[in-house]
């Protein structure tokens, strides 16, 4: 029987707090997040405590009040005498409308900047190089105003309209006024419409939408659908089938038949009064805050898909040729889905600044949540801390939540390793 | 305005560690110098002239206040606010007292806790518009396109007063004076509202001044005036004072040139001794000494001379002195009895 003693246990001592190496690492870390901890309860009491001398206790009571303000671009229903609430809802609205066309926009630039700027053409390269450098060296809060004056100072005023010989015309066949106001496009109208469905008593959407919207997606599915098919009959047989017209067909039928049975037709702007009434307006500032955002974002945008490009070893794009793939299938094919890698979690990043930085949309104008929230609402009611707490909280939510969706696709397009 | 507020609450903390509120007085003594906050930029109101020296209707109550407790007009710290950070800079302590045309309201003086010393001049929200648009009420102006600049009261006027007149406008929040000047004149908009002082102060600043009209309706009460916080009652009543002080001098014929004579000894009217300090000891009842409004009257002179000087009708502001006459003479100022 084989003695063997197992070593002596040695009892827990309270000095191996600090002198045990197995413990140290843990007692330094409670001792710091005790001490952030306090340090942080401190601020806040300290806070609360000056605050109540100074009279200033905080609430949230405001937030149901009459905003008793109006807002130019509301892209749910509101009036002033809505709640703060909801003052403060339509400002995000327009946070995210500018965020999403930006942050669109900016991709398409981006890479097709980043990509011509490696081109082998001197001229192209050269020029692209041109704009990277000019619009990611110049702060983007003076894009955002130098664009708003250039919209400002060059277009004439709707007044400019008037008369039998007027200064100014309308674009496009008479159909598009392009003022120093903003720009008025035709709007889509419907002779035969649905009508507005009321969601959950908050806000109208129109059901002509959802229906095309609906045509459009079925459309859509329809045509993955054909291409589903051409993959398994190239996989079989090798010879991959024409399909790009009915995949057309399928996406453009159904609506066009949709748009038919609605009785579409477009609602023209004219000059009346002061303004052009009718057609949908896009205002100077929404115009100025989005191309400057896009256009500054876009040439970060491009550095990131040239570094991503870059990143993927040249013997592949000659692997790929060796094989017989053409240059453009040999990009989205070979290049691209290795390059997404690289460039898709510094992407996450740009679309998180971008956002961000539309809170300067105040310096335009533009009521985003910062011009309505902590803007309009903060004067109104006073209440400073309240509504910049509330504020960045939205931006938080709002930047993790493209955290979040960015991350889920960066996870789809990741190099999966076995 | 977030470091503002980060500063502000810094500060707080300071002045709560150091002492409970109240004895600004003896801050401002201590210190040597006046916080005062004011505009950025309202040329008349207030405003750096060419030698970088701060001017205007609202630096003179500034003024006033630094001579009557410290004694000399210049002992002052300037802190430019915009709308926005007015309101946190008063309440943390940043300033001693703010006067940047501030409009007296009821929320602004019970809510947010400020003390309003009086009203230096009695104002209403106007609409500017330019002259070949052919405009002459502003119940013509449906549909129209309207700058505004934010964050003040205006905003809210104006949604009342077009919602009561059953029309119809589309707001163009501008943040700054400068801002909306040029949306103005480029006809990005029709009309620019603020109260009726700032759009004479904005026109004097025109190339062609005359080219701008501003419309008879006048859709809201604006009592502009200096204000400090509440709970330090002495301070408050400092203020309140030496505003008085320069109001009853224009009424009783104190001015910048006789003020020092009229002081040197007791005249034959009373009330004049007690406020210039011959007679009486309201000096001291403020925690000052005898000669504070002396001070305050000699640094600018008295309310029509200040007046006269920063906006009156000899002023590229050109404004007449309407409602803000005494009461002598059909206005609205009226200073309390020096008794």
């Amino acid at each position: 029987m084989a003695s063997h003693t197992d070593p002596s246990k040695e009892s827990f001592r309270p000095s191996m707090l600090i002198y045990d190496t197995r413990y140290r690492g843990m007692t330094i870390q409670i001792v710091a997040l005790i001490g952030f901890l306090t340090l942080l309860g401190w601020i806040i009491n300290n806070t609360a405590q000056n605050l109540a001398d100074l009279g200033m206790r905080p609430s949230f009571g405001f937030l149901m009040e009459p905003a008793g303000y109006d807002i130019n671009q509301t892209l749910i229903e509101y009036q002033n005498q809505d709640s703060h609430l909801r003052a403060a809802f339509i400002g995000l609205l327009n946070t995210l409308l500018v965020a999403v066309m930006g942050c669109a926009t900016a991709t398409i630039l981006g890479v097709l900047i980043g990509i011509l700027r490696l081109s082998k053409n001197w001229l192209v390269g050269r020029l692209m190089t041109v704009y990277v450098e000019t619009f990611r060296n110049v702060p983007v809060l003076l894009w955002i105003v130098f664009t708003m004056a250039i919209l400002i100072e060059t277009f004439p005023p709707p007044s400019a309209f008037r008369g039998d010989d007027p200064e100014a015309t309308m674009a496009v066949f008479n159909s598009v006024a392009i003022t120093n106001r903003g720009v008025y496009v035709p709007e889509p109208l419907f002779t035969r419409g649905l009508g507005d469905l009321s969601v959950f008593g908050l806000f109208q959407i129109s059901i002509d939408l959802i229906v095309i919207l609906a045509a459009l997606f079925a459309g859509i599915w329809a045509a993955r659908k054909v291409r589903q098919r051409a993959d398994r009959i190239q996989n079989a047989t090798g010879v991959r089938p024409t399909t790009w017209h009915f995949a057309l067909g399928l996406i453009v039928l159904p609506v066009l038949i949709v748009l038919v049975a609605l009785g579409f037709h477009f609602g023209y702007p004219a000059l009346q009064g002061f303004n052009f009434q009718g057609g949908i307006y896009m205002r100077n500032s929404l115009i100025a805050l989005w191309l400057a955002l896009s256009i500054y974002t876009s040439a970060f945008v491009a550095e990131i898909v040239r570094a991503g490009i870059l990143a993927v070893s040249h013997g592949q794009t000659e692997a790929a040729s060796a094989l017989g793939l053409r240059p453009n299938r040999v990009m989205s094919l070979v290049i691209l889905p290795q390059a997404l890698r690289v460039i898709v979690p510094p992407l996450i990043s740009q679309y998180l600044n971008l956002t961000k930085n539309s809170s300067l949309a105040i310096a335009v104008g533009y009521m985003d949540i910062t011009g309505t929230l902590m803007g309009i609402t903060l004067n109104q009611t006073g209440r400073a801390l309240e509504t910049l707490l509330l504020g960045m909280l939205i931006y938080l939510a709002i930047s993790l939540s493209i955290s979040a969706v960015m991350n889920w696709y960066n996870n789809r397009v990741k190099l999966v390793e076995r | 305005m977030k470091k503002s507020l980060f500063l502000g609450t810094l500060t707080a903390a300071g002045l709560a560690a150091g002492m409970s509120a109240a004895a600004t007085l003896d801050d401002v003594k201590a210190r040597g110098t006046l916080n005062c906050g004011v505009t950025t930029g309202l040329v008349g109101f207030a405003a750096p002239n060419a030698n970088g020296r701060w001017e205007g209707f609202d630096v003179a109550v500034c003024r006033a206040v630094a001579a009557a407790v410290l004694g000399d007009e210049n002992a002052i710290e300037f802190v430019p606010t915009t709308g926005k950070t007015r309101f946190t800079a008063l309440a943390s302590g940043e300033i001693d007292m703010l006067a940047r045309n501030t409009t007296w309201t009821f929320s602004r003086d019970v809510d947010l806790g400020f003390e309003f010393a009086g009203i230096n001049y009695y104002d209403g929200q106007g609409f500017m518009v330019p002259k070949e648009l052919g405009v002459t009420s502003a119940k013509e102006l449906n549909g129209a396109t309207v700058c505004i600049q934010t964050g003040t009261t205006t905003e809210l006027n104006l949604a009342d007063w077009f919602r009561k007149n059953n029309m119809e406008y589309e707001p163009v929040p501008i943040e700054t004076n400068a801002e909306a000047q040029q949306q103005y004149l480029a006809r990005a908009c029709d009309v620019y509202t603020t109260d009726s002082s700032g759009l004479a102060a904005t026109r004097a600043t025109f190339e062609d001044p005359s080219a701008h009209v501003i419309l008879p309706e006048i859709i809201s009460k604006e009592p502009l005036g200096p204000l400090v916080r509440h709970g330090d009652n002495q301070w408050g009543d400092i203020v309140r004072w030496t505003l008085n002080a320069l109001i009853a001098a224009e009424e009783f014929g104190i001015t910048s040139a006789n003020v020092e004579e009229l002081a040197s000894e007791p005249t034959d009217s009373p009330e004049i001794n007690r406020m210039l300090g011959t007679e009486g000891n309201l000096g001291e009842m403020l925690g000052l000494d005898k000669d504070w409004a002396v001070r305050a009257i000699a640094a600018g002179g008295n309310y029509g001379e200040i007046f006269a000087r920063h906006i009156g009708e000899s002023t590229p502001v050109g404004l007449a002195r309407g409602l803000n006459a005494q009461w002598t003479e059909g206005g609205l100022l009226y200073a309390p009895p020096f008794r």
